[in-house]
């Protein structure tokens, strides 16, 4: 699989603290890969760090073949990262707006046919477009902020906690509109406590501490009996395989 | 999304807001004879835009603006008195030199909230006591002040005030019909997010910035111009700060006809109280005030009306 996204080595914190401890990562053409890992493991930091938000200390994060560890956050967007956060949207602008703004470096034409085709993908947001994104439910937050993450036709789309603060409902329905993302050839890189998310993945790693603990795929992560105990909450003697849709958030 | 509408809502806010105004303050003065207080009322009016391009686009509210209009008043001075630049000259020489003062402060935009607002009412201190340093008395007069030897022309700096408000409000017309206004509203609400979307969050705000110093640095010089004499406890009063900050925020940042609200309806109070009861100057003013604040927050301006459109 041709490499999209690598992280060899990787470092960084804030201030005196250091966080991540020579992370190594990658992400194929048209790969989705989860990042899973509890509270205060790094998830956000590593976010951050691929983005440009946060200075790496170490290491190297090569895109598309380049180097970009020392590039400013809007040269990686305009080499095709796309980044998904909880604040993602801007509550005072209209959904149009904000999708308007996700499609910064894109021609107008495409921007509008990637604008239609985002509306068909999340009909509810084409009901409010010109409302303000202040006014929309979690869910539809979220799904606005995917919606503007892909208007700009990114080549990786790198997601922080895509579930935080959503019903299971909606957790189900950000998963779909994933799913149908992935198939049409997107790369993904999901950093989640979910573990619901796994279904999506193609390969997963787990952060502890600042540190990838674990890189497989889904089935290996979950033949695991230590990996199984920590992410999911059974282990090799409970009753019975769990089922990947009724897996525990371990986010507790 | 849409080219179109953007551009009709900048032509919309330009014709039906704009040119009215303009043209109702381009006939005033054969209505009412007190020419000093409609230039005032306009040089408010431009000071009141220009905070509310930088406030109402960027976020950052400088206690500290008045900064500019004084260093727009003795660029004017300067090159008149040294240069022996013509007025129109000399009054884009006052809107270098507040831009100029604007670059020159830029690295404060590194602060945020009330540090920034602090900073900068500290920087136009600074700069007012360094115009004021008797030791530079030959250049800027000191204390002292200066006199200008420039012909009278309340018609032309009356005119010229209106050409700097249409500037002034047209860029604020633009910024809310505009991609780099939808850009700087963005990065004004949340900086991070901007700066995910590829938003070059620094650049835009050092833009509105300088645009904002460069309106009241031109004002400033069209100010200094129909005041023969002047003193820098004069031009560098932080009443002009203080003012143009209530009269954006009675009326409505990041709105077009909100600071001109603002000015109409506190300027008007203003002068009226001031003339016809004094003594209750300061009681009437600051209730209203209050008001505001506690009623309507966002302003006169961010008072729904059911006819109206979420971007009118």
């Amino acid at each position: 699989m041709t490499e999209l996204l690598a992280t060899r080595g990787l470092e960084t914190g804030y201030g005196t603290m250091q966080v991540l401890w020579g992370v190594d990562i990658d992400v194929g053409e048209s790969e989705t890969v989860v990042l899973l890992g509890s509270n205060g493991a790094g998830k956000t930091t590593l976010m951050k760090c691929l983005l440009g938000l946060l200075p790496q200390r170490g290491g190297e994060i090569r895109f598309r073949g380049e180097s970009i560890g020392r590039l400013p956050t809007r040269a990686r967007v305009q080499r095709g990262l796309a980044f998904m956060s909880e604040l993602g949207v801007f509550p005072d602008l209209t959904v149009d707006e904000n999708i308007d703004l996700g499609a910064l470096f894109t021609p107008r034409a495409r921007a509008r046919t990637r604008a239609a085709e985002l509306y068909d993908l999340f009909p509810v947001l084409k009901e409010k477009r010109r409302q303000a994104a202040g006014g929309l439910s979690g869910g539809q937050r979220k799904m606005l902020g995917i919606a503007k993450a892909l208007a700009g036709d990114p080549k990786l789309l790198v997601m922080d906690e895509p579930s935080a603060g959503l019903s299971p409902l909606f957790v189900a329905t950000v998963i779909r509109s994933l799913a149908a993302c992935r198939a049409g050839g997107l790369s993904l890189l999901i950093a989640e406590q979910n573990v619901k998310f796994l279904e999506l993945g193609d390969r997963v790693f787990t952060l502890e501490g600042g540190r990838i603990r674990f890189g497989g795929t889904p089935a290996e992560i979950q033949a695991d009996d230590g990996l199984r105990r920590a992410y999911f909450g059974l282990g090799q003697d409970d009753p019975g395989q769990p089922d990947r849709g009724q897996a525990h958030d371990v986010r507790t | 999304m849409r080219e179109r509408p953007i551009r009709r809502g900048f032509v919309r806010e330009a014709g039906l807001a704009i040119a009215p105004l303009l043209a109702l303050l381009a006939v005033l003065p054969l209505l009412y004879n007190n020419q000093l207080l409609l230039l005032n009322a306009v040089v408010f009016l431009v000071l009141a835009q220009g905070l509310n391009l930088t406030y109402g686009f960027s976020g950052y509210l400088p206690f500290g603006y008045v900064g500019f209009f004084g260093a727009g008043a003795y660029g004017f001075a300067l090159a008149t008195l040294h240069a022996a630049a013509p007025p129109l000259a000399a009054v884009l020489a006052g809107g270098l030199a507040a831009g100029l003062a604007g670059l020159l402060l830029a690295p404060l935009l590194r602060l945020q909230g009330a540090y920034f607002g602090l900073a900068s009412l500290a920087a136009a201190e600074a700069l007012r006591h360094t115009i004021a340093n008797p030791d530079l008395e030959a250049l800027t007069g000191g204390p002292y002040g200066v006199r200008l030897d420039v012909p009278y022309a309340p018609r032309l700096t009356y005119g010229l005030a209106l050409a700097i408000l249409g500037l002034t409000m047209g860029v604020v017309a633009f910024l809310r019909h505009s991609r780099f206004g939808l850009r700087l509203r963005a990065a004004r609400d949340n900086p991070i997010s901007a700066a995910t979307a590829g938003i070059d969050v620094v650049r835009g705000r050092l833009t509105v910035w300088l645009v904002s110093a460069t309106a009241a640095g031109l004002i400033g010089a069209v100010f200094a111009w129909s005041a023969p004499t002047f003193f820098p406890d004069a031009v560098f009063d932080i009443s002009f700060s203080i003012f143009a900050i209530v009269f954006t925020l009675f009326g409505g940042a990041g709105t077009l006809l909100g600071p001109v609200i603002g000015v109409a309806v506190l300027y008007g109070t203003y002068t009226a109280i001031g003339v016809s009861a004094p003594q209750y100057f300061q009681l009437v003013y600051g209730l209203l005030i209050m008001a505001l604040v506690m009623f309507f927050p966002d302003g006169l301006a961010g008072i729904r009306m059911p006819w109206r459109r979420r971007d009118d």
